[in-house]
């Protein structure tokens, strides 16, 4: 108890500087908790899909399309529960900044598939009645205040044309992890329509989602899906939701590990701040371990002293730090929305952030209390702060 | 007079340990400062030598990249009797219509698969992109299954190097040549005949048709009456801003990035400032009742301290921008958002990010050290000399 207070004492006998340092471990660790928590939100695409879903498109890459009549064929095969199809509509509302994503889906299979997308039944009943109706994300609905019975209007890129829809359901997740943002419309309302305007383009579908019966068997369905297609003129790639999303995630991968090598810079900028702090007070107090060590005290103890006030600094800063991500998180989630349809601050990212600080006080204690414990009495006694 | 320099200077020196650790901060905060702007200016660069101001391109109205679009054969047609068009050698008009596809190839070494783009090129494509270079082997001759790739995409993904070959469209593609496109997009790109490549791919439509204009500045005309013609159902941009437009988030998200990095980052080397600043001068009392009963005027305290605390940040200032060059040995390969195309750049230093990242790193100093500085100009003789 007593080393406590001792240690308390010590830590506040320069109020200004140690206020300076625990403002800038607080910075510090507020910043690698919200470019950690950024990372979560480039992942969080994966974490949100499941083991139990494929994902069929043409092997080519994305943008070649397949044959709707795969659906049926897909069906077939042993272990598919439910199969469902969509395109990327890729529609813009308004203005380009409004970037949101949209898809052409068989919405009753779909939701199916998703049981993690909330939608009250007579809503469902609603949307299925309406060949122009579509569903939203809540939070999708609420950034630009839509109600149902709205109408919107989507300018098509991929397909040309000025798309009406009428909001008919606003979709729930599940849980915090479940991406809000998106909107589902009927992918016969775009077929219908492609038909009359470009027909070449009619009855294909961007991507099918296939539910299995069982997960453990999903990689062998996968591989039978693509092999009943080997050969044809759009041979089919199928893996798992996961492996998709990861694949997706791993084009952007430079921008991934840049913002992950930075996250550590911050703490090692931090480290220096923090190392200058301990350096500078142990210069001060080499007089004070002569004494301790007059009195008997062995190095040991001194070391811990130094430890101990390093490292009671630094997690004072990381307390404040961490309490202090959650609003600026709430914040950037709101400004970012456009990039990062999910961003929350993971538990994870909290106990990285107690281990960095952990790190950082242990780290810049070392070269001073190694100086203060190898120092002679005689040498130390006559050493002027 | 004012004390001289070499007392700011030789104070740094006696206290090593911690002027070498408030360096430190300070250059790593300058070195993430640099090593964003030279990120951003890499890719501008990418983008300004991608495009031509002379050259416009035509895609569907709607869409935003050659992807999206479809110009059909006839659209075609119509775009290449339009006069505005420039005529080149032997009397052909410089005009390409292209086809333009992503595809998924794995990348050597870890095999990830990354989005590339191939371009299915008319002869008039080259002569439209000055900036595209054989380097190695041979040009793809027209009416084959050879292509060839650009120097970013030879280097990372498998198959792309000369005599190598690459399969997709239900054939096989020999690698005849690599080409350079100095900082382009183009340099990650793969290069083949468009006729062959919309037969594979079964496209019967092209994605774009660009062309030279005849006199630059009647791209208003041109862009008037391409949009007007109600055979067309197309969108007219200049090149250049067809590819600024291109990357505007990716843009968006590096500034965004940069700004709050810096920011927050450089908070951090302030304090660090600060904190040292603050501690030369607790130590330095005696020092400083000494040097003002000498003679010295406040005025010299308070420089002779901000000195020593520019003289800080200068030197992290240059240690960051020294580190900071190396960056540009390195290449960023990543997705770009808006096209989901593979899209290399480099890092870029100009002299404008060297006098920047100084001159950020100076007020750093500037920042830390204004406060301590005060504190030590303000300090009275008498009770600066008997502190002990």
């Amino acid at each position: 108890m007593r080393i406590a207070r001792l240690l308390w004492r010590n830590a506040f006998r320069h109020r200004l500087r140690t206020f300076l340092t625990v403002l800038g471990i607080t910075i510090a660790i507020l910043a690698f908790g919200m470019l950690r928590t950024v990372i979560g939100a480039w992942y969080a695409g994966v974490d949100a899909s499941s083991a139990s879903r494929l994902v069929t498109r043409n092997a080519i890459s994305l943008i070649f399309p397949l044959p709707i009549s795969y659906k049926d064929r897909i069906r077939q095969i042993e272990g598919v529960k439910t199969v469902s199809y969509g395109n990327w509509f890729g529609g813009i509302y308004i203005d380009e900044k409004n970037f949101f994503a949209n898809f052409a889906v068989d919405i009753s299979s779909y939701l199916r598939l998703y049981p993690e997308f909330i939608l009250s039944p007579d809503q469902l009943d609603a949307v299925e009645r309406d060949r122009k109706g579509c569903v939203a994300g809540r939070k999708l609905a609420e950034r630009f205040g839509w109600k149902i019975g709205d109408s919107i209007v989507l300018k098509g890129t991929i397909y040309p044309g000025e798309w009406e829809f009428v909001l008919r359901g606003i979709y729930h997740g599940r849980d915090k992890t479940v991406d809000e943002s998106q909107m589902f419309f009927h992918w016969d309302y775009l077929n219908e329509t492609v038909k009359k305007l470009v027909p070449r383009r009619a009855d294909q579908a961007g991507f099918y989602m296939i539910g299995v019966r069982n997960p453990a068997q999903a990689a062998e369905i996968a591989a039978t899906i693509d092999a009943s297609f080997r050969n044809s003129l759009a041979e089919t790639m199928t893996e798992t939701e996961k492996a998709f999303a990861l694949g997706f995630i791993s084009m952007t991968e430079a921008i991934v590990i840049a913002i992950r090598l930075v996250s550590y810079v911050v703490i090692i900028i931090i480290m220096a701040v923090v190392a200058n702090t301990m350096a500078m007070t142990a210069r001060e107090r080499i007089g004070e371990y002569a004494v301790f060590k007059t009195l008997g005290f062995g190095g040991f103890h001194i070391a811990g002293l130094i430890f101990g006030e390093s490292l009671l600094i630094s997690m004072t800063g990381c307390v404040l730090g961490a309490a202090l991500t959650y609003p600026a998180a709430a914040v950037f989630a709101d400004a970012l929305s456009q990039y990062f349809p999910i961003f929350n601050v993971e538990p994870r990212t909290i106990l990285l952030d107690i281990g960095a600080a952990l790190l950082v006080g242990v780290v810049a204690a070392v070269f001073p209390a190694w100086r203060a414990v190898r120092i002679r009495i005689a040498e130390g006694l006559r050493h002027l702060g | 007079m004012g004390i001289p320099f070499s007392y700011s200077f030789r104070n740094l020196w006696t206290r090593r340990l911690t002027t070498v650790l408030t360096v430190a901060g300070m250059a790593l905060v300058v070195f993430v400062f640099a090593a964003i702007l030279m990120l951003s200016e890499g890719l501008r660069k990418t983008l300004v030598d991608t495009g031509s101001y002379d050259n416009v391109v035509v895609i569907r109205k709607g869409a935003e990249t050659e992807v999206q679009s479809g110009v059909e054969r006839s659209q075609a047609a119509i775009l290449e009797t339009m006069p505005e068009v420039a005529v080149g050698i032997g009397g052909r008009r410089l005009l390409a219509k292209e086809m333009l596809v992503l595809i998924n190839i794995p990348r050597r070494g870890n095999s990830k698969p990354g989005h590339v783009t191939i371009r299915g090129i008319q002869p008039e494509s080259l002569l439209l992109r000055p900036q595209v270079r054989l380097i190695r082997g041979r040009m793809p001759r027209p009416g084959s299954s050879e292509i060839m790739a650009g120097a970013g995409i030879a280097r990372r993904f498998q198959g792309g190097g000369v005599g190598e070959s690459l399969r997709f469209g239900m054939r096989e593609w020999t690698v005849t040549g690599i080409f350079d496109a100095g900082n382009s997009g183009f340099s990650s790109e793969i290069w083949g005949d468009a006729d062959q490549l919309m037969q594979a791919f079964r496209r019967p439509v092209f994605s774009s048709v660009i062309f030279r204009l005849a006199d630059p500045s009647a791209f208003e005309k041109v862009k008037r009456r391409i949009e007007g013609d109600p055979r067309l159902t197309l969108d007219a941009r200049r090149e250049v801003k067809y590819y600024e437009d291109q990357s505007r988030m990716m843009a968006k998200f590096l500034r965004i990035l940069g700004i709050s990095l810096t920011v927050i980052f450089s908070l951090g080397a302030i304090i660090g400032a600060m904190i040292t600043m603050y501690a030369a001068v607790a130590n330095r009392t005696n020092e400083i009742g000494t040097l003002r009963a000498l003679g010295f005027g406040r005025r010299s305290i308070l420089a002779a301290f901000l000195m020593e605390s520019l003289l800080l940040g200068f030197l992290g200032g240059c240690a960051g921008l020294f580190f900071a060059s190396f960056l540009q040995l390195f290449t960023i390969s990543t997705m770009n958002f808006q096209t989901f195309a593979e899209l290399a750049f480099n890092f870029a230093l100009t002299f404008e990010i060297f006098w920047k990242g100084l001159a950020f790193s100076l007020v750093m100093g500037f920042v830390g050290g204004v406060l301590p500085a005060f504190r030590a100009a303000r300090k009275n003789i008498v009770e600066a000399l008997r502190v002990t």
